[in-house]
């Protein structure tokens, strides 16, 4: 058991886990035909299927239950800030499933040739009147008993008065926050707290007008939508909802990383001397100090961010989304590299954070500019 | 009368009605527009006598924006009043601190952090006040003596004794505050003075005591 713990402990830190789970991804949400090969290859397909459920779900619970016996885990588990987290954990997962679930048998039945499911009136359609409206109040009635069994049962977690010069160890945003949190450690609050929350917003709002698959429309499936599901998949899952996970239950005091079943030490010692790329160009690389200038000091980082996303998005368009590009026109294909380049930033700063200790790629906090 | 003659009878009568109606209408219709053909040029003049005259009605708006604009000023004047309050339970800017002996050399002194937002920290040669605001969002970061550093708890931001950030999001240093020497010998810190790093205002012979 302490061998098995220690073992979680090290496989979720965020540097293993999310790595693991970056390079599964492709292969559980096929976004190519050879993936999709290897998909169906190591059966992931299992996942959206009711065993596959059902496996998924012992698991969580399997882990929950070890958690509540071990003190360090049962604390951040049964925290009643917690509790709608580790809800969110069983919730995300069982909608995931059944929109895969219906996508998946939706692509077996056109792969046959047949219509899919949606086509034949399916069972599931309820006339508004009375039907859905009595469902509705239902669901309505039982959704507020429940709330207020859970206000009465938990505990709203109340701290002393708040006081500017006593921020908690660690601070933790509400939990629906804790994604913005965790990119906050990575970039400047400008970016991560107003860009990036308004490009996710506009990306989620561009979706129809970019994704505009008429023959698809209608219906569950994956793979006649591949590329738009595993996308956003991708933003979604293993960015925001992996973010939060990480948030509530891995960061503890002075916003370490700890394992799930390791104590909260105040004192846990992480090196982390973090430099900005001209640091690590001009005194690591060339030797030489910092130039006075700052254009001249931040060259480099203008040249890697305009090197990005002006170079990027033409390459891409001759390479890898050539399909796509011919399929969507200029105009609208950058707005869609654009989107997908400005997601993709947000794991290749954590990864470079990571690997360089690279604080800001351009840092220039004489006018508050740090990328 | 079987219900069918009932029937029959509604239909016989509702097309007779219906005409009656429109043609009224219609000679509502002309009326009106007779009406407006009778108008006189200027129309000002030709007001209907039994509704209120135009001019006073004028005026009546005016007096009704007026008080409407009133109102909104008004209440926008106190809420402005508001952010100004009579008393302010803020410690002052400019404060003393006791006498630079009372430092340990090498020591960061957080005596002061509830009262006063300010580190007070003494190397062998200076004295100086760092800002306990986070350069990165804001928080209060804090002072671990065994690991000889500052750290934030809500991003992970670091910082030597010196105030110079080396770890995590922190784009900048903590800021330093003006601090000299009383009459009476006792430290001055005044908060309304910054010193930022990042500017090269650490030189500034303000922002250290030499001692
Ligand atoms: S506020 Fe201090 S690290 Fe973000």
């Amino acid at each position: 058991m302490v061998e098995l713990k220690h073992f979680i402990n090290g496989i979720s830190h965020p540097t293993v886990i999310l790595t693991v789970i970056l390079f599964i991804y492709p292969f559980i949400f096929p976004p190519t035909n050879w993936f999709e090969k290897w998909n169906k290859r190591l059966k992931f397909d299992f996942f959206w299927t009711k065993k596959g459920l059902i496996t998924v779900y012992t698991f969580f619970i399997g882990f929950m239950i070890i958690g509540v016996q071990d003190e360090n885990a049962k604390h951040i588990l049964l925290k009643p800030d917690n509790v709608p987290i580790v809800g969110l954990l069983f919730l995300v997962h069982f909608f995931l499933w059944l929109s895969m679930n219906q996508g998946m048998k939706n692509d077996k039945l056109i792969d046959a040739g047949e219509k899919p499911n949606e086509y034949h009136d399916p069972k599931d359609k309820v006339l508004v009147w009375p039907d859905l409206v009595y469902i509705e109040l239902i669901a309505l009635v039982l959704l507020m008993a429940f709330l207020l069994v859970w206000s009465i049962g938990l505990e709203a977690p109340l701290e002393q008065p708040a006081n500017p010069t006593n921020s908690p160890n660690p601070a933790k945003a509400p939990w629906y926050f804790l994604g913005l949190q965790e990119m906050l450690v990575y970039f400047d609050p400008w970016l991560a707290g107003v860009v990036f929350p308004t490009l996710m917003i506009i990306g989620l709002m561009a979706i129809p007008y970019i994704d505009i698959n008429r023959e698809v429309s209608g219906f569950y499936s994956f793979k006649h939508r591949r590329i738009a599901a595993s996308i956003f998949i991708f933003g979604w899952l293993w960015l925001w909802i992996n973010l939060i996970m990480v948030g509530t239950f891995l960061r503890g005091p002075n916003w370490n990383f700890f394992g799930p079943f390791e104590y909260w030490d105040l004192h846990k010692l992480e090196v982390l001397t973090n430099i900005n790329l001209s640091d690590l160009i001009y005194i690591k690389l060339l030797g030489v100090g910092l130039p006075e200038n700052i254009l001249l000091r931040e060259i480099f980082g203008f040249i890697v961010f305009f090197g990005y996303f002006l170079i990027m998005p033409p390459l891409l368009a001759k390479t890898v989304f050539k399909k796509l590009h011919q399929s969507m026109g200029n105009f609208k294909y950058g707005v869609f590299i654009f989107l997908v380049l400005s997601m993709v930033a947000l794991p290749i700063k954590m990864y470079l954070r990571w690997i360089f200790n690279l604080k800001y790629i351009i840092a220039i906090p004489e006018f508050f500019l740090n990328i | 009368m079987t219900e069918e003659e009932k029937k029959e009878q509604e239909n016989q009568e509702s097309p007779e009605e219906k005409p009656e109606e429109e043609a009224a209408g219609a000679e509502q219709k002309l009326e009106a527009k007779e009406d407006k053909k009778h108008l006189p040029a200027s129309v000002g003049e030709g007001s209907i006598s039994d509704e209120m005259p135009r001019r006073s009605f004028f005026s009546w708006l005016t007096v009704a924006w007026l008080a409407f604009a009133a109102a909104t000023g008004g209440f926008f004047a106190m809420t402005v009043r508001f952010l100004f309050p009579n008393v302010l339970f803020e410690p002052p800017q400019s404060f003393k601190i006791g006498f630079p002996d009372d430092y340990q050399i090498g020591q960061v002194n957080i005596r002061w952090k509830k009262l006063h937002a300010i580190w007070v920290v003494r190397t062998s040669e200076y004295i100086y006040a760092l800002s306990t605001v986070c350069p990165h969002l804001g928080c209060t970061p804090n002072w671990l003596d065994n690991e000889r550093k500052f750290k934030c708890p809500c991003h992970g931001s670091g910082f030597r004794k010196s105030g110079v950030n080396f770890e995590g999001p922190a784009p900048r240093p903590l800021e330093r505050f003006k601090i000299t020497l009383a009459d009476d010998g006792q430290i001055l810190v005044d908060k309304s003075k910054l010193f930022q790093y990042e500017k090269g205002q650490w030189d500034d012979p303000e922002s250290f005591l030499k001692v």
